[in-house]
């Protein structure tokens, strides 16, 4: 059994312009001590999907279907005490933004503190032991005195440090961490990404990354999701997505990213805008802007295809290069969908 | 690229300083340097990438060459003019935009497309009729890749890529020698992120641009870049060509910044060994004396708290600011 078993689950957002189905039906397993890496550009549901795990969304926001275990207990409509123990508990989330996540009002002792009692029995002498063991174990320099100083004291890699250590104060078991490091620079970057990487081997932990930086993805990330319009257009290992994308929103990204051999040429960008959640299209949501787009793709979703034993893909090209192949018989199953 | 280092330059700056001054107190203030004796100078049909991390005065070079502020000290020269009377602010500013970061914020939500890539037409009067003014936006929207009946729309109709374009066309407007591109993908998606490089790209090509490239994503900069500017702590620390710079750092500073770059490849980025950097940038408030970087550097000696290292020319068109070039290679 999987420590996180995320199966069809479809979250909605009911705005006066209408539903906006933000999750549409995806389904994911995460294993205890691996660091799974959700990727896609905004609004494609990366955000939504861990904000669903922890039951934090927004009051339009809700989970219409699926089922979301944890250890085998299922989350979804498990109510709020159920939810209560979970969040802080056995899972954690650190947000983008470490300013506007850090209460501006109390010292950082006081919120490590408060986070540390709501979560255990420790006393308060003790709680405020495990707080300076917890700045400690971030390297935090000088954690007698941050203790009692306010956010705005620190700088942003220092504030992130915080953040983390709050975060694993009760040795989650599984970690989410939703664009750790976009607000901070590249150096500083690099010293959060080998903390929690160093972290996570030290306490056997499981990460959900979500990112937008293929570089961070491929710096930290045993398996790889690529959503797209509330779905998930492809998963498996880093090695097989970054060196076999199976699917044309992938290979569009990592063709679009600058790297040392496009200086001086042409960037292959993805044509187009990103899709209107509010108008979807019939078939697979990435047709209208992929430039392999075929009669089917705009008709139907495409198939969820086991490439091999560590990668599946849904995209139609798989089914014409498997004809092609002669490796898929012409009698197929479209509708079939999900994980198997 | 060769016969563009025998040109003469385009935008020269010497020794430009920005201070700002803060309220340390009730009744005291305290010089913020935020650029402190800059000096560099970017060819004609040249793209001069800036880096370095927040606060490190890239953005103030940028705004403070366009005497968005008034320099504290130094020059900037415009085709071997100097710019500094307020005529001549207003000639250089006809040759010389910018294009901004946000391109939420950086648009007028209460203006139509068509009069926000008009606004700089007004201002400087560049029509002689109505007519002439609309046939002008609507060439400029069709360079952009913008459809043209979107022009009586407003921004917060179009999508971040969108804006950005709506962005560069004001920023053309005015037919430039030189833009200021102030981090102008980092707030585009990927896939988006592409498609205005690329436009940067083909514009320069079509208009014999120049272009100062100011980002922090160091990838996006090699792309686009034929020389690449590294900055700490208000300071110029080291300039060469993007090769030279990717392939031979030779500040400890960029050696670090270089390394810290996640590289979207699994088997590099696992392999990479990264020289890790320890501590935050100090406050510009309270600059180090001395080198600016000798706080977090591994090869800091006494000299570098007593002496800021000049900033020569090590190789050809390759200088750097540091006492220890030789132990840091």
């Amino acid at each position: 059994m999987s420590l996180l078993e995320v199966k069809d689950l479809r979250t909605s957002f009911f705005t006066p312009a209408g539903e906006v189905k933000a999750v549409n039906g995806i389904s994911f397993f995460l294993d205890r001590g691996k660091v799974l890496g959700i990727v896609g550009e905004s609004g494609s549901g990366k955000s939504v999907t861990a904000y669903s795990i922890m039951q934090i969304l927004a009051s339009t926001g809700k989970i219409i279907g699926g089922s979301i275990k944890l250890d085998g207990e299922e989350l979804v409509g498990a109510g709020e005490k159920v939810m209560k123990n979970v969040r802080g508990n056995k899972v954690s989330i650190i947000f983008q933004d470490p300013m506007t996540s850090l209460n501006p009002t109390y010292t950082i002792g006081h919120q490590l503190i408060e986070a540390i009692s709501l979560h255990t029995d420790r006393n308060r002498k003790q709680a405020r032991e495990r707080a300076i063991e917890m700045l400690e174990l971030v390297n935090v320099n000088e954690p007698l005195k941050r203790m009692k100083q306010y956010p705005y004291e620190l700088s942003g890699g220092m504030r992130q440090r915080v953040m983390i250590a709050m975060a694993l104060a009760c040795e989650p078991d599984i970690l989410i961490a939703d664009e750790p490091t976009t607000a901070l620079d590249v150096t500083i970057q690099a010293q959060i990404l080998e903390l929690m990487k160093s972290l996570q081997e030290e306490l056997g932990m499981a990460i959900i990354m979500i990112t937008h930086d293929l570089g961070v993805v491929a710096q930290m990330c045993d398996e790889v999701i690529v959503m797209y319009a509330g779905s998930i257009c492809e998963q498996g290992t880093a090695d097989e997505i970054f060196y076999n994308p199976r699917h044309e929103y992938t290979k569009g990204l990592m063709r679009s990213i600058p790297t040392q051999k496009t200086a001086g040429k042409k960037l292959q960008p993805i044509t187009g805008t990103p899709i209107d959640l509010l108008n979807m299209p019939e078939g697979c949501p990435f047709a209208p802007r992929c430039e392999a787009a075929m009669k089917v793709c705009i008709k139907h979703p495409g198939p969820f295809m086991q490439i091999n034993e560590d990668h599946a893909a849904r995209c139609w090209m798989n089914v014409k290069c498997g004809m092609e192949s002669g490796e898929i018989e012409p009698v197929l199953e479209t509708e079939k969908g999900g994980n198997e | 690229m060769s016969d563009k280092h025998m040109e003469k330059p385009l935008i020269e700056v010497k020794n430009l300083k920005q201070y700002f001054n803060i309220n340390v107190g009730a009744f005291k203030t305290k010089p913020l340097k935020a650029v402190d004796d800059v000096s560099f100078s970017i060819k004609k049909g040249e793209t001069l990438g800036l880096v370095g991390e927040s606060g490190c005065g890239k953005t103030t070079v940028g705004r403070t060459i366009l005497h968005l502020y008034k320099p504290t000290a130094g020059k900037v020269f415009y085709q071997g003019e100097p710019v500094e009377t307020k005529a001549q602010i207003k000639e250089f500013r006809k040759k010389a935009t910018m294009v901004f970061q946000d391109p939420y914020s950086s648009l007028n939500p209460r203006m139509t497309v068509s009069d926000i890539i008009g606004e700089p037409l007004d201002v400087h009067k560049m029509y002689n009729d109505k007519k002439e003014r609309e046939e002008r936006i609507l060439q400029l929207m069709s360079e952009v890749g913008l459809n043209s009946e979107h022009a009586s729309r407003y921004a917060h109709e179009f999508s971040g890529g969108q804006r950005q374009r709506i962005g560069i066309a004001r920023s053309l407007a005015l037919n430039p020698d030189f833009i200021v591109c102030d981090e102008p993908v980092s707030a585009l998606d990927v896939s988006i992120q592409a498609q205005v490089i690329n436009m940067f790209d083909e514009l320069q090509d079509k208009k014999d641009l120049t272009y100062l490239f100011i980002a922090h994503d160091l990838l996006v900069v090699r792309h686009i870049s034929d020389r690449i500017a590294v900055m700490y702590l208000g300071k110029m620390v080291e300039l060469a060509d993007a090769d030279e710079i990717y392939n031979r750092p030779l500040h400890p500073y960029s050696q670090s910044l270089l390394s810290a770059v996640p590289i979207p490849d699994p088997k590099i980025a696992r392999a990479n060994q990264r020289i890790a950097l320890t501590g935050d940038i100090p406050s510009p408030l309270n600059a180090p004396s001395g080198c600016p970087f000798r706080t977090r550097c591994r090869y800091a000696t006494e000299q570098c708290a007593e002496v800021m290292p000049e900033f020569k020319e090590v190789s050809s068109g390759h200088f750097v600011a540091c006492h220890n070039i030789d132990k840091a290679n």
